[in-house]
């Protein structure tokens, strides 16, 4: 614990987590948006909320790609586990992933109510799918899951769908669902901007429930997430951020800065992310049969030295790039969203 | 049945379905660029009207090919999890390659394309443009090159025994230029433009033969048939070289896809015929004497190694690689064809009005498409038994706890799926075709409602 900083595994980690809450604030948003745009029933305003994301949805994938090539390069073996442990799950968000991709497509190229309404519910479900089970495996990885002495896991589907890892599937859809109403509040106008104004309060309450619900949880039945911040109490400052970040939403959506909600909404995320991450360290999926010794961490189940060094010289060179037009990409689609003829 | 067919089954029906688009991608991206770098000189309009039509295009394959490409991705996982703990330690860092340089280029600039043309000059879409293809390419880098590393492994060492066996890079540079991945990553590449190319010519083809959007479709045809005559040769000179990497490094490859069951001296390359697996030669076989090893080791007299230099129970599929061997090679024969023809009826001015051959190239869309497919084929199934050549098999990669019922499930959801993602595709790219690159503004049956909220706003916010 002492050389954090020193190893390799450890950065790598660190990476990991960075692309996994890159991936969320990204394509959280982009999830959120889906999952509400079937409120409106009007479909000019459902354009104008796909189009909010049109843009960038895609390159918001790209962070859960390069999250599961990471994991792949840095711990095969944790790929290895999760990837075929969680088989159904897996293949139920893959198969939302690519319904999700279809649907923004194709919506928009006939007029017909049907056809529309189809679509929209498609990609609306697909959304909340996504979230559901994304969460979901966050829920497991923290609870732990039965593991072999070959790093495989030996239980099967009904162990994943308990009702720790469900809870924290629904936060996240909770989690999402704010932040897509907080960005598409940030990104519309006029008589849609009102109206969506008042979609934003109740999905702040429904997250607030499902974090508070979840953070009493944790600390009554998972109390091995807490060992590390009872250890080094200056990580007790993320969850205090966290809180803040929270506190802070409803307060500039009060105030009409709907960009400072955004970014409070974002770190509210980057925190939830970092604290399952300080909580789990150094394991990354926790054996619930035997923790102490068949657990995979991030030394017994990551790649060689040689390997995480050139992945993190692949690192070094390629995120600060990877920002660079990321943050480029979103400037020149900054602003207020209009429907023009390259549209949804 | 059993899980290793099933595997087997799966991992081929969504990696040839995936491998429809990025080619596609990869080789429209080229086009793009060519077409735009001309709007940029000429500032011709139609110019851009070209570039704006084959970006939706590119756009569609694009999306088709990151969805079905997220399902590949972790598919190494699913199915083969001792395969991904194996090779983890080199082919993932491939893959993160992959991710970190080229899919985040491609997906970022890909929205200024797509989105951008009035919110940036015209110099930064084309840079954007640039990009996209560089990303595209790239993407084609890193996961031939960990392909190849498969094919023929460089750079590692085994750590390890039994089932906590795994290979470890020793040298990062060893393994991306391992012996086999320049030659197969100019070959896939060069296979990547063909098959945008033919697309562009097929279509240009088509709208000439219906006598629409002529301007249109000379620019396209002209880009088209650039970048097919141009890869269609150096496709030749590519193919030969990976075959004599193939014939040096996979011995056992080389003797299924030509159909060489005994070790000789001098031996006849076949140009057709029909593997008998259990007589042990080759049916209706119509070959050129001495001209295998000629091609392979440039010498009349050179021996081949024939498959009776391994174990009957590790031969490929003689019968079928053999054959998409050949029919790679005749889809080559084909396309080299269509590119003189069509060349030598353009310069003679005749090309436009003779209706066969612009038949011809309107079906021309398929050769790249089957030569392709067929090509990974002979790649991936003459690698049998071995899922990494001559260190890991096939059966030793499957995932230790998924059973046969999980496998066939996960089978008949990407049938659905796909099926329906390929009959929507199909539906799209007509939709599109049929629009043609005039309608591209109206492409949306909200557009009339656009022109008429704009003139509402105009006569509200006057000026």
């Amino acid at each position: 614990m002492n050389n954090i900083l020193v190893d390799l595994e450890a950065l790598w980690f660190v990476v990991i987590v960075i692309l996994m809450a890159g991936y969320a604030i990204l394509d959280g948003f982009d999830l959120g948006v889906g999952m509400l745009h079937l409120f409106s029933k009007k479909d000019e305003e459902r354009r104008v909320m796909l189009n909010s994301i049109g843009p960038v949805w895609d390159g918001n994938e790209v962070w859960l790609v390069t999250a599961g090539g990471a994991l792949f390069a840095g711990f095969p073996h944790v790929y290895a586990t999760l990837c075929s442990g969680f088989y159904e799950p897996l293949m139920l968000l893959l198969s939302s992933l690519i319904f999700r991709a279809v649907a923004i497509e194709f919506r928009s190229k006939q007029p017909m109510a049907w056809w529309r309404w189809t679509w929209d519910v498609l990609f609306s479900l697909a959304s909340l799918l996504i979230a559901l089970s994304l969460g979901i495996a966050i829920g497991n990885m923290i609870r732990g899951i039965p593991l072999g002495p070959h790093k495989e896991f030996t239980g099967d589907l009904f162990d994943l769908l308990d009702p720790y890892s469900l809870l924290i599937g629904v936060m996240a859809v909770a989690l999402f669902s704010m932040h897509g109403a907080i960005y598409i509040l940030m990104k519309t106008e006029g008589e849609l901007h009102d109206k969506l104004r008042e979609w934003v309060n109740p999905s702040i309450i429904f997250f607030i429930m499902c974090y508070a619900v979840a953070t009493m949880t944790t600390l009554i039945y998972m109390p091995h997430m807490t060992e590390t911040i009872k250890e080094r109490p200056q990580f007790f400052i993320v969850g205090l951020i966290n809180m803040f970040a929270i506190a802070n939403i409803p307060r500039e959506i009060q105030r009409g800065r709907d960009g400072m909600a955004f970014a409070s909404s974002c770190v509210n995320i980057l925190c939830l992310m970092s604290l399952y991450a300080i909580g789990t360290f150094p394991n990354i999926v926790r054996a619930s049969n035997d923790p102490a010794n068949l657990s995979l961490t991030i030394f017994n189940s990551s790649s060689s030295q040689l390997t995480l060094e050139i992945l993190m010289l692949m690192a070094i060179i390629g995120i600060p790039i990877v920002l660079t037009y990321t943050v480029s990409v979103y400037w020149i689609f900054h602003g207020k969203v209009r429907l023009d003829s390259t549209s949804y | 049945m059993d899980v290793e067919i099933l595997a087997r089954l799966q991992f081929a029906l969504t990696i040839m379905f995936h491998y429809i688009y990025p080619p596609l991608s990869i080789g429209l991206g080229l086009i793009l660029v060519i077409i735009e770098a001309q709007y940029l000189k000429t500032k011709d309009p139609a110019y851009k009207q070209a570039t704006k039509f084959w970006t939706k295009v590119f756009a569609l394959t694009f999306a088709i090919g990151v969805a079905t490409g997220i399902v590949m991705e972790f598919e190494f996982g699913t199915n083969w999890a001792s395969y991904s703990r194996y090779v983890g330690d080199v082919f993932g860092s491939a893959l993160a390659a992959e991710g970190v340089f080229a899919f985040f280029l491609e997906s970022g600039f890909l929205a200024i394309l797509l989105f951008g043309w009035d919110r940036v000059g015209p110099k930064m879409h084309f840079f954007s443009t640039l990009m996209v293809c560089l990303g595209a390419h790239f993407s084609a880098i890193w996961i031939v090159v960990a392909n190849s590393w498969m094919q023929t492994p460089a750079g590692y060492h085994i750590v390890g025994e039994g089932v906590d066996a795994r290979a470890e890079i020793i040298d990062f540079w060893a393994m991306v230029f391992n012996p086999s991945s320049m030659d197969r990553l100019a070959h896939t590449v060069i296979g990547c433009w063909l098959a945008g190319a033919f697309l562009v010519i097929s279509l240009s083809a088509y709208y000439i033969l219906k006598n629409k959007f002529i301007e249109f479709a000379t620019i396209s045809l002209k880009a088209g048939l650039t970048v097919a005559v141009i890869a269609v040769l150096l496709q030749g000179v590519s193919g030969d070289s990976s075959a004599r990497g193939v014939a040096v490094n996979q011995p056992a490859k080389l003797a299924a896809i030509e159909g060489i069951y005994h070790t000789e001296r001098g031996a006849s390359l076949s140009l057709f015929g029909l593997p008998n697996t259990a007589q042990e030669k080759v049916d209706y076989e119509l070959s050129i004497p001495k001209a295998l090893s000629f091609l392979a080791f440039h010498d009349t007299s050179a021996e081949i190694k024939g498959l009776d230099q391994f174990p009957k129970k590790d031969w490929p599929n003689v019968a079928v690689v053999f054959q998409t061997y050949h029919l790679m090679i005749a889809m080559w024969v084909l396309m080299l064809l269509s590119t003189i023809l069509a060349l030598s009826l353009w310069r003679r001015r005749r090309l436009f009005t003779c209706t066969w051959a612009l038949r011809l190239l309107v079906v021309s869309v398929i050769f790249p498409q089957i030569a392709n497919q067929a090509g990974w084929m002979t790649a991936e199934m003459g690698r049998y038994p071995w899922i990494v050549q001559d260190l890991l098999r096939i059966s030793e990669g499957l995932s230790k706890i998924v059973t046969a019922n999980q496998v066939l499930g996960s089978i008949i959801m990407f049938g659905v799926v796909y099926s329906l993602l390929f009959i929507l595709f199909i539906y799209l790219l007509t939709e599109k075709f049929k629009h043609g690159p005039i309608d591209i503004e109206n492409s949306t049956p909200y557009h009339q409602q656009h022109i008429a909220m704009k003139e509402i706003s105009h006569e509200q916010h006057p000026g």
